[in-house]
């Protein structure tokens, strides 16, 4: 089984959490931080296992992770599930590929704005702390489906709100500033913002 | 209306959706919380507003918060009200907001129940899908039992994305409601063969998470598991399949044969499925590939740049290595040297991994050895997890199974000692208490250690030197102890004494003040007797003189511990000295108050404790007071049969001669263990002897070994020592020296080989005594105390080969025609159910005694017995005597709630002189809930004669309203078989159904026992004739009722009314209720002061309602019931009932 997903940054900051297994909402961030704690201070030729942390169930379980440019992906399981196959999960096959596929190159940005999205993915992959799914090309399809139909029901009446949303997302300081053509380069001023 | 949609959704437009609040939030590093807490404040106004979509998204942006760390279980109404939306857009992001906050104790959980059961029969298979995902993650008992057949359902819907995830989620129903696992397994054993992959892959999971707790059970599966190993291609099906057989191959070895070639057909496919395939260890067979494990360390470590893959494989080695050493610690032995060059690994994950090997690989021969590396790297090690890891690793070696392995004592002081100078250890208490625990139970080592504790003590100032290393100043605390108990063997305890009450002292923790004060006062009882045989006095007065001014540092400590006992011994040390001064002999007596040995107690041996034959803890020493229980309850306690508050088996079963053989077969085996060595001599002896050096098993200690080491020891020395001290011995046993060794030497015959010496060969250097730890006379050796009794997995260990019984079907929801709501037996079984399901249920068996238990009363009336007419004069005696068993049997229940009808003893109602076999005594009868009609009689057969009694037929004249439930085929008037024979003095129980048409009037039936008794020489035909008497109230069935259900019940009006009064009732209102609640199966729904109401219930389903009066002698019973008839004959037998006491 697997008892928590956890993703967060460099610097700690949790960008999805999911517990199989309920904590309050104190413990929650108390584990985050002390898996980060026992995380971080790992080298990067290490390998990639670890005993979990004494919040979460100490040597019986296991903290199986990948560390990705800014983002740390933790998988907290049990002896039930095999350390390589997870090791797999996170990465070769399944989870940070979906996600790649799903947001066209993903970045840190990505998750931070749309954990609701990363968490529908997840749920595709793993449910109540189980493998559900390990086939990349099928969690796509049931993904696409599910964002086609969410589309759908919006219609009309959700156009407006995606413009304005758009609109919004012009404002984003994470814009690029400069824009290469060719050899010439324009810059961009930066905006004023509009509050 | 459409203008109004529109209008919605444009105000919508500048509500903050949830990337504006990401962006918010990052936008305000600096007044984050201050921020949020504006934003909750919209997301709370948002939530007031009717448009769905508004509160979906104040409900997405609670999700991002709580992720946060932000409470937001208010919203939980909210959350249910986005999930109920019909678009799938917001019921994601309800089932999404839900799984992240809900959990069992969320109250509006039972509010979803058919919010998800619509969702989950939905046409749309997302919805359903959604449904199943969020149900997985706040799934409670109640929902586990509401949904189980709609889920069941879906395990074979027509998608696949629904069929997975349906699979899938049983597992979790299993888990809260076990009761589903045996109706759902055949449909979860088919959809291993899945057309679907992702179906078969769900089931497979199930089905390895559920034999990984219980493996018996699945052993019937490992056919099919074995094809769909040797066909499936997806690796997590067969990484789980692998894991799975790893459960079962202990259980059947065959399987074990059968794996090796297509498993080692997978190793050469994928190596990688290597990780997954710790079963290797069950067979011998496949050592094969430990050796490529092997291999595969080696090779890692031999690379000179470490790429994180080689990393992995070389921990999954050294993991897969922990496994095998359990059944073949030799093979994995022989790679010692390999698993110490991991230790030196920069990675602290394989660190700790071969850290766990060594534990398994030490041995008498390289303990000493490896301890010596170990203890290399405390010094080298840098962070002080991994040190701490390495300083209780050295511990567990060391100290395992009872010392085992350590062969020279002083070798281990001085390990622990060495430890103690490690900088801001946390185990410091870990240290301490191996210092005590070997200081006492090895008697030899005592000298020693008391020589080093002093030392110790004397450079306590490096140890409390500094604040970081308080941690490891608890070992003064066991210093201090050792040197104050065992203070006879100390070479100087003036100087310890000086040194306890240093000033510096009071900066140590209370609790190790406290010990050191005590201690002090032991020590000074030691040297006033050391100094009392000198003739000068004055040095006795100078150490009184010396408490007498340090004490007073003490008893101004903050620690109440610390003062109260300073203060108190300084009195002492007052006194002594004026008593001193008259020049009076105290030494005696001031060693009195210290005298004795302490024995090591065993930590469970005040749970062992045995219950004395007659005493029933149980049972009310004063009656409670008749005011605290007007809340009703406890007269229900003491009668209701289903509330079983005793889970732990008790001892009292045991037989005497039992309890003997056992005690016996322990003491033999403690005899046997050269390491186990009778703790003899009780505590008043060694008072008796003083000082009693006889029981000190002499030590006969080799010379190579020097007895004082002055300073800090080095344990580098012993391992030198040791290894001449071995050599030595060898060489010795080479030239057979004739000199006569002492006994003493060694408990074994050794083996007078020259070659390479075993483990057996390797002498330790004391005869070591280790004292055993003291367990209470008659302790019962029993191992099932650690089980957790809350493993949710225990419930789940059900036989699923059994057929199924049509009881065990999971209920459907079905449109209550019968039951109205509020009835309240349906009510107090669901919640019996509810809260007992999580409990027991180990075996089959008790799920069968459960089953008996809930639907089935027992009820019990009176054999009347009608045996040839010159026996009526008995009738009187054999009544009395029925009351007694009766007695007897309300006790019996009292003690043991699981008490089943058949465990009673029968009267004893013939007598000798008849010379006549007489079989019956006692029958129970049994009322059928579910089957309003029937009910069972169980009579219990003894046959009081000398002869053997043969084809016993049952036979009763059948009434219009009863009759005897026969086999098919047979007639109205024909016996049934007695289903056993009764060979002299034996006895045994029969069961017989009677179905019952109307059950509102008592009835007698006759009856007739035929029986053939056989002598040595011939053999008569007998007969016997009884009547069964079916009261009312053997219909009624004990029912739980609370008292708003009984309120509304009384309110209905439905029914009929009719009073009783008894007079010269002379018994304690409590005795009264108990008294019915016992003969007439009620149980009290509510007291107050001396007015009581009671509920029953008959087997078809007549509501009975008491209200029980008192007042002086008389008590007046008004009672309803639906059924005028059966309410008055119930009002009868009651009256019967008392005007018999």
């Amino acid at each position: 089984m697997i008892k928590a997903i956890l993703i967060f940054n460099n610097h700690g900051k949790p960008r999805l959490s999911k517990f199989y297994e309920h904590y309050n909402e104190d413990t929650e961030q108390q584990i985050i931080r002390e898996t980060f704690h026992l995380v971080s201070k790992r080298d990067e030729n290490v390998c990639n296992f670890l005993e979990g942390g004494m919040l979460i169930g100490g040597s019986d379980y296991k903290l199986i992770y990948r560390h990705y440019a800014t983002l740390y992906f933790v998988f907290c399981v049990d002896s039930s599930e095999s350390e390589l196959g997870i090791l797999d999960l996170i990465q070769v096959k399944v989870f940070v590929e979906t996600l790649d596929k799903c947001f066209e190159n993903v970045c840190e940005l990505d998750l931070i704005f749309h954990v609701d999205k990363v968490h529908n993915i997840l749920a595709e992959m793993v449910m109540g702390g189980m493998v559900l799914e390990t086939n990349m090309n099928e969690i796509i399809t049931q993904v696409d489906a599910q964002n086609k139909m969410e589309k759908s029901e919006a219609g009309i009446a959700g156009a407006p709100a995606r413009a304005v949303s758009a609109v919004k997302n012009m404002n984003l300081p994470e814009m690029p500033r400069n824009i290469n053509i060719g050899d010439i380069s324009i810059k961009v001023p930066n905006l004023p913002s509009f509050k | 209306m459409a203008l109004k949609i529109v209008k919605g959704s444009i105000d919508r437009m500048f509500d903050k959706n949830l990337q504006d609040l990401v962006r918010g939030i990052r936008n305000h590093k600096e007044d984050e919380a201050k921020y949020i807490s504006t934003c909750i404040d919209e997301i709370k106004q948002e939530l007031k507003q009717d448009n769905i979509a508004v509160k979906a998204n104040a409900v997405c942006k609670l999700t991002y918060l709580q992720m946060l760390g932000y409470d937001v279980s208010w919203a939980a109404f909210n959350i249910v009200e986005v999930m109920s939306s019909s678009k799938f857009t917001y019921k994601r992001i309800g089932y999404l907001a839900a799984s992240q906050c809900f959990h069992e104790s969320t109250d509006v959980i039972m509010l979803t129940t058919n919010q998800i059961r619509k969702d989950l029969s939905s046409p749309n298979q997302y919805d359903t899908g959604v449904a199943l995902t969020g149900l997985s993650c706040f799934v409670t008992p109640d929902l586990a039992r509401d949904l189980a057949n709609d889920i069941m359902t879906l395990m074979s819907h027509t998608k696949p994305y629904i069929r997975k995830k349906a699979v899938l989620i049983m597992y979790k129903v299993f888990l809260k409601y076990p009761e589903s696992l045996r109706p759902a397994f055949p449909r979860l054993k088919e959809k291993l063969e899945d057309p679907d992959p992702g179906v078969q892959s769900a089931a497979v999971n199930v089905i390895c998470e559920l034999a990984r707790r219980n493996p018996k059970n699945y052993l019937s599966l490992a056919p099919l598991f074995f094809k769909l190993m040797t066909s499936s291609t997806n690796n997590w099906v067969l990484i789980k399949i692998i894991k799975l057989f790893g459960a079962l191959t202990p259980l059947e070895p065959r399987l074990g044969k059968k794996l090796i070639e297509p498993l080692t057909n997978l190793i050469h496919r994928k190596i990688h499925i290597f990780s997954s395939h710790k079963m290797l260890c069950s067979q011998s067979h496949l050592i094969v590939s430990l050796s490529r494990i092997a291999v595969l360390i080696s090779l890692s470590s031999g690379m000179p740049n470490h790429s994180a893959s080689i990393q992995v494989m070389k921990y999954l080695g050294l993991l897969a290595m922990s496994k095998i050493l359990k059944t073949h610690p030799k093979s994995v032995q022989s790679h010692k040297d390999l698993i110490l060059q991991c230790l030196d690994d920069k990675d602290e994950s394989i660190r700790l991994r071969a850290l766990d090997l060594l534990y398994g690989m030490v041995s008498k021969k390289n303990l000493m050895e490896i301890v010596k590396k170990l203890m290399l790297h405390v010094d080298k090690a840098e962070g002080t997890t991994y040190r701490d890891e390495l300083l209780t690793k050295i511990i567990d070696i060391c100290s395992q199974s009872n010392y085992q392995y350590i062969t020279n004592f002083e070798w281990y002081i001085s390990i622990l000692v060495e430890l103690t100078r490690l900088e801001g250890t946390r185990h410091g208490h870990l240290i301490a208490s191996q210092m005590l625990d070997v200081a006492i139970r090895v008697r030899a080592i005592r000298v020693f250690a008391v020589a080093q504790m002093a030392t110790l003590l004397d450079n306590a100032h490096l140890l409390t030197g500094n604040m970081q290393r308080m941690g490891i100043c608890e070992v003064l605390y066991a210093a201090a102890w050792i040197c104050g108990e065992f203070s006879e063997h100390l070479e100087n305890p003036m100087q310890t004494l000086e040194a306890m009450l240093r000033p510096k002292v009071a900066t140590l923790p209370g609790h190790i003040q406290a010990v050191y004060v005590q201690n002090a006062a032991k020590l000074f009882a030691t040297v006033l007797k050391n100094q009392e045989g000198n003739t000068d006095s004055t040095a006795a007065q100078e150490t009184s003189q010396l408490m007498i001014d340090r004490l007073p540092l003490f008893v101004q400590s903050a620690n109440l511990e610390v003062q109260e006992r300073a203060s108190c011994i300084l009195q002492l040390v007052k006194y002594i000295q004026k008593l001193q001064q008259k020049d009076v002999e105290v030494a005696e007596e001031v060693c009195a108050l210290f005298a004795g040995e302490l024995n090591p107690v065993a930590p469970k041996a005040q749970k062992k404790v045995p219950v004395p034959e007659g005493l029933d803890l149980d049972a009310w020493i004063n009656e409670p007071p008749s005011e605290s229980e007007s809340e009703d309850e406890q007269p229900k306690a003491i009668f209701a049969k289903e509330e079983p508050k005793h889970s732990r088996p008790r001892h009292t079963e045991v037989d005497e001669k039992e309890l003997a053989r056992r005690r016996e077969a322990r003491k033999q085996e403690q005899a046997n263990n050269p390491f186990y060595i009778k703790a003899s001599p009780s505590s008043q002896k060694a008072y008796q002897e003083a000082p009693g050096v006889e029981h000190i098993p002499v030590v006969q200690i080799d010379l190579s070994v020097p007895l004082k080491v002055p300073g800090l020891p080095m344990s580098d020395q012993y391992v030198k020592l040791e290894e001449e001290r071995r050599q030595k011995e060898r060489a010795d046993k080479k030239k057979k020296e004739k000199k006569k060794r002492k006994e003493k030497r060694s408990g074994r015959g050794r083996k007078h080989d020259s070659g390479p010496e075993s483990e057996e060969d390797i002498t330790p250097a004391h005869m070591v005594d280790i004292v055993t730890e003291e367990m209470p006379e008659n302790a019962l050796p029993s191992d099932d105390d650690d089980k957790d009794p809350n493993d949710p997995h225990k419930a789940l260990d059900i036989d699923l080969d059994k057929p199924l019984a049509d009881s065990e079907k999971l209920p459907v929801r079905a449109h209550r025609a019968a039951e109205a709501p509020k009835s309240p037996a349906e009510d107090g079984e669901a919640e019996n159910a509810a809260s007992q399901e999580p409990k027991k249920k180990s075996s089959k068996e008790k799920r069968e005694k459960k089953k008996d238990k809930d639907r089935d009363r027992k009820v019990r009336i009176k054999w009347q017995k009608d045996y040839k007419s010159s026996k009526h004069k008995k009738k009187k005696q054999k009544k009395e005597k029925e009351e007694k068993e009766k007695k007897k049997k309300k006790k019996h229940h009292h003690h043991h709630h699981h008490s089943d009808g058949g465990g009673e003893e029968s009267v004893q109602n013939g007598t000798v002189e008849e010379e006549e076999p007489l079989p019956v005594s006692v029958y129970d009868i049994q009322g059928n809930l579910q089957d309003g009609s029937q009910v069972v009689v169980s009579v219990i057969f003894e046959n009081k004669c000398d002869s053997f009694l043969k084809s016993m037929e049952f036979n009763v004249l059948d009434s219009l309203n009863s009759k005897l439930q026969r086999p098919e085929g047979s007639g109205p008037h024909d016996g049934l078989t007695v289903p056993f024979q009764l060979p002299p003095g034996v006895s045994n129980e029969a069961r017989f159904v009677f179905t019952v048409q109307s059950i509102v009037m008592p009835q007698k039936l006759k009856g007739t026992l035929t029986f053939i008794v056989k002598n040595e020489d011939s053999s008569t035909h007998e007969k016997l004739d009884f009547k069964l008497h079916f009261t009312c109230t053997s219909y009624l069935i004990t029912t739980p009722c609370y008292s708003d259900a009984f309120a509304k019940l009384l309110e209905s009006g439905d029914l009929k009314c009719s009073s009783v009064r008894l007079e010269g009732v002379i018994m304690p209102f409590h005795h009264l209720l108990a008294r019915i609640c016992f003969h007439h199966h009620f149980s009290v729904v509510e007291r107050i002061d001396s007015c009581a109401s009671m509920y029953s219930r008959s087997i078809q389903g007549h509501h009975v309602c008491l209200l029980v009066k008192t007042s002086g002698q008389t008590v007046s019973i008004d009672a309803k019931c639906d059924e005028p008839t059966l309410l008055g004959n119930v009002l009868d037998e009651i009256k019967q009932t008392f005007s018999q006491c």
